[in-house]
């Protein structure tokens, strides 16, 4: 018995150890040559290099900037004059008379309190103190043109920074620097300042409730229109945040995703069925669309993006009609699998009835396929929502335009938040929409079966 | 027997009333339908028009002045195209190296994150919602603003790009990987606990041998997605062939030459690695 069984107990074995030598190869070879792989990117991308160029003080920016804003007050010390502006910018400057309940001006004196209990007084044209509850009071004045300084005795902390020219002093309540032309306080708050309402609108200021309360109320702060108008049209064309002009940049956007996708699944249609082997009975003509997919492809969005926008400049159109050459290609090659998978029982049914190539087109393939084209075209869309954010980018529109001009000028990121933040709703939005749009056409031709 | 002649003979008129009148009604339906559809799609494309800085018309007109400027000055200058297309190879490597090692990290991370939002598998069922989100946060955000971001933090270099493409990965990716985890047999996984093995050890023998093909050629398809979105990262940020792309257009005449360089180099690229994964797609979904 043994005797018989041998070779074949051999064979089945050596099978076997061949088999799962196989399996342990794969097994340590793939995180190896993961490994390998790595290591080789971790020096080539030049990682540990990273930690020089890396800008910590850039991250700080960025993220106090995400969630706060900074106030500038502004003396100039060759007239005195004190100026308290938002940012910094002209558009978010108080109006004489008017401002925020942390400055007071008295006179020639104008005081800032900061938080934590520090405060800084400007008196006159040139003298300026600052003081720090856990370290005394700093006094500083213009003499002939320089700075020069009042310590507490000790030694000078390393939160001041003073040439003769220049006195920096930055702790964690602000900053304040003090040169030859001016004095300035940086004041830093929580929050996006005056996002419904610039300083000129009679609606800064107030609270929610207020607002609601005005908003019914019928005595009216501007007699030629009612209150929630005039509200509505603050808001909208608000100048530091730019609400309106955002508003229909990422219209601009949905848009472009959707004039794309829509034009280059019409396209695609016709063209798939030349593609299909089952439909296109011509060999070379098969070839030729297919190949016409391939290449239309192959050329990429990014490519078609430049060549359109030469010819058709900035704006929607470019990016509409870029998405729709690209996708028009990767439709086209999957609608005609699409078709290729076809019943043909359905046709010759409908052929059966005498009805004429484009009929039997229509009632006997169209409702076959219909769901998955669907499908393929709303996951585009919304996939395409994200793409004309890009290519907005690129060829200047939408909101893409917005959010590369604020990245670039590096300075105003509480904007830049409040881009990503509409350009993810708007993707999770357009998710959600193609989602449920999906469910109802599918459903119902399901139903319709 | 007359009476149920009559009845049937009435049953049968108003069933044949009500479904032609379905007919209608689904008839219209679909024609307004259609209709609202058009209509969106005519005045869409007027506002794009109008939105525009140079109108279609004027566009349709010009479209192949680009091309055929660049075509032309390459052409004039032929025999520079091999030696360019060879100067562009180290940056296209750069840019094949983000989008392979984004890509990798995307199908690591995405995959750990897919076992932990499916049901039934997940580590600690009661975060597969909270994950999911995070998934859906993380494809949500397009890939140019968190490179831009990063750019501004990390000082530029292929670093930022990669990071970027990988978070939006392993969002798009674990999504499609847990949709294929979901249908994976459970017993092998049953019989794994039943000899006592921990969640690391029933997830990388149980679920890992049945999801491999499905996930690898899910990656696969990502790779080639993800080299374009290197591509684009690079021309509009920092990085491989794309940034040399944008130099050389904003140059200008004279560097023509080099753009189709680029062009053809990003084209094949492109059409290699596509056809290339389709081919082991195609092998690891179908079985050899």
């Amino acid at each position: 018995m043994t005797a018989i069984d041998a070779p074949v107990t051999g064979a089945v074995m050596s099978d076997v150890t061949r088999l799962l030598r196989r399996k342990r190869m794969i097994a340590l070879g793939v995180p190896a040559a993961l490994l390998v792989y790595f290591t080789y990117i971790f020096f080539s991308f030049d990682i540990p290099g990273l930690t020089q160029r890396l800008r910590l003080d850039n991250a700080a920016i960025l993220v106090s900037d995400f969630v706060s804003h900074k106030t500038h007050v502004t003396r100039d010390n060759r007239s005195g004059d004190v100026s308290i502006a938002i940012e910094g910018e002209t558009k978010g400057t108080y109006p004489d008379g008017m401002t925020p309940d942390w400055v007071t001006i008295t006179g020639e004196v104008t005081e800032v309190t900061l938080p934590d209990g520090h405060s800084v007084t400007f008196t006159g044209k040139d003298q300026v103190s600052y003081v720090h509850p856990g370290y005394g009071v700093i006094d500083m004045a213009l003499v002939g043109g320089r700075v020069q300084m009042a310590l507490p005795d000790g030694p000078v902390p390393e939160w001041i920074n003073a040439s003769g020219t220049r006195v920096t002093i930055s702790t964690e309540a602000g900053r304040m620097s003090m040169t030859r032309a001016r004095t300035e306080v940086f004041h830093y708050s929580f929050g996006w300042e005056l996002f419904l309402f610039t300083l000129d609108s009679p609606f800064y200021g107030k609270s929610f409730g207020e607002l609601a309360g005005l908003a019914m109320s019928g005595d009216r702060v501007d007699p030629e229109r009612s209150n929630f108008a005039h509200m509505v049209s603050d808001f909208w064309t608000n100048t530091m945040w730019r609400h309106g002009d955002v508003f229909w940049a990422i219209f601009e956007t949905i848009l472009m995703a959707f004039l794309g996708t829509m034009t280059a699944a019409l396209v695609a249609l016709p063209l798939a069925f030349l593609a299909a082997a089952n439909f296109s009975p011509l060999m070379l003509v098969r070839q030729v669309t297919r190949r016409l997919f391939d290449f239309v492809r192959g050329v990429d969005g990014l490519i078609w993006t430049i060549i359109l926008s030469r010819a058709f400049g900035p704006g929607p159109l470019t990016g509409a009609l870029a998405i729709a050459i690209t996708d028009a290609g990767s439709f086209g090659k999957m609608f005609s699998e699409a078709l290729e998978n076809v019943d043909d029982k359905q046709i010759e049914g409908v052929a059966s009835t005498g009805a004429k190539p484009l009929q039997r087109y229509r009632f006997g393939v169209i409702p076959q396929v219909m769901p998955v084209l669907l499908s393929q075209v709303l996951y585009y869309l919304e996939s395409n929502t994200r793409s004309a954010t890009v290519i907005g980018a690129i060829t200047g529109g939408g909101i893409g335009l917005l959010l590369t001009q604020a990245i670039q000028t590096q300075k105003d990121w509480e904007e830049v938040a409040y881009y990503i933040v509409l350009v993810v709703l708007m993707v999770i939005m357009m998710d959600w929409f193609s989602g449920w749009l999906r469910g109802r056409l599918i459903g119902r031709t399901e139903r319709r079966h | 027997m007359s009476d149920a002649t009559l009845n049937s003979t009435s049953d049968l008129q108003r069933s044949q009333d009500s479904y032609m009148d379905l007919v209608r009604r689904k008839r219209m339906y679909s024609g307004i339908i259609v209709v609202v559809f058009v209509a969106l799609m005519v005045s869409g494309f007027n506002l794009a028009d109008a939105r525009s800085a140079g109108g279609f018309w004027d566009g349709i007109g010009n479209i192949f002045q680009f091309p055929g400027e660049v075509v032309r000055e390459a052409g004039q200058k032929i025999q520079n195209l091999p030696g360019l297309m060879l100067g562009a190879v180290p940056s296209l490597i750069e840019t094949l190296n983000i989008a392979l090692a984004a890509t990798l990290i995307g199908a690591l991370t995405g995959g750990v994150f897919a076992l932990l939002s499916t049901r039934g598998l997940a580590r600690w069922p009661r975060l597969i919602g909270l994950f999911r989100r995070m998934m859906d946060v993380l494809r949500a955000f397009p890939e140019i603003v968190i490179a831009l971001v990063l750019i501004f933090v990390m000082g530029g270099g292929p670093v930022p790009a990669m990071i970027a493409i990988a978070l939006h990965t392993t969002g798009a990716l674990g999504k499609l990987f847990s949709e294929v985890a979901e249908n994976a047999d459970s017993k092998p996984i049953e019989g794994l606990q039943s000899v006592g093995a921990s969640w690391i050890q029933r997830m990388v023998f149980g679920v890992m041998p049945q999801v491999a093909p499905n996930w690898s050629s899910y990656a696969l398809l990502r790779f080639e997605i993800n080299i374009r979105a290197s591509a684009i990262l690079g021309f509009v940020g920092e990085g491989g062939i794309g940034q040399d792309l944008r130099l050389a257009m904003q140059w200008g005449q004279g560097r023509y030459d080099e753009v189709v360089a680029i062009f053809i180099v990003l084209f094949l690229t492109i059409v290699v690695v596509d056809q290339t994964s389709s081919h082991f797609r195609d092998r690891l979904v179908k079985g050899r």
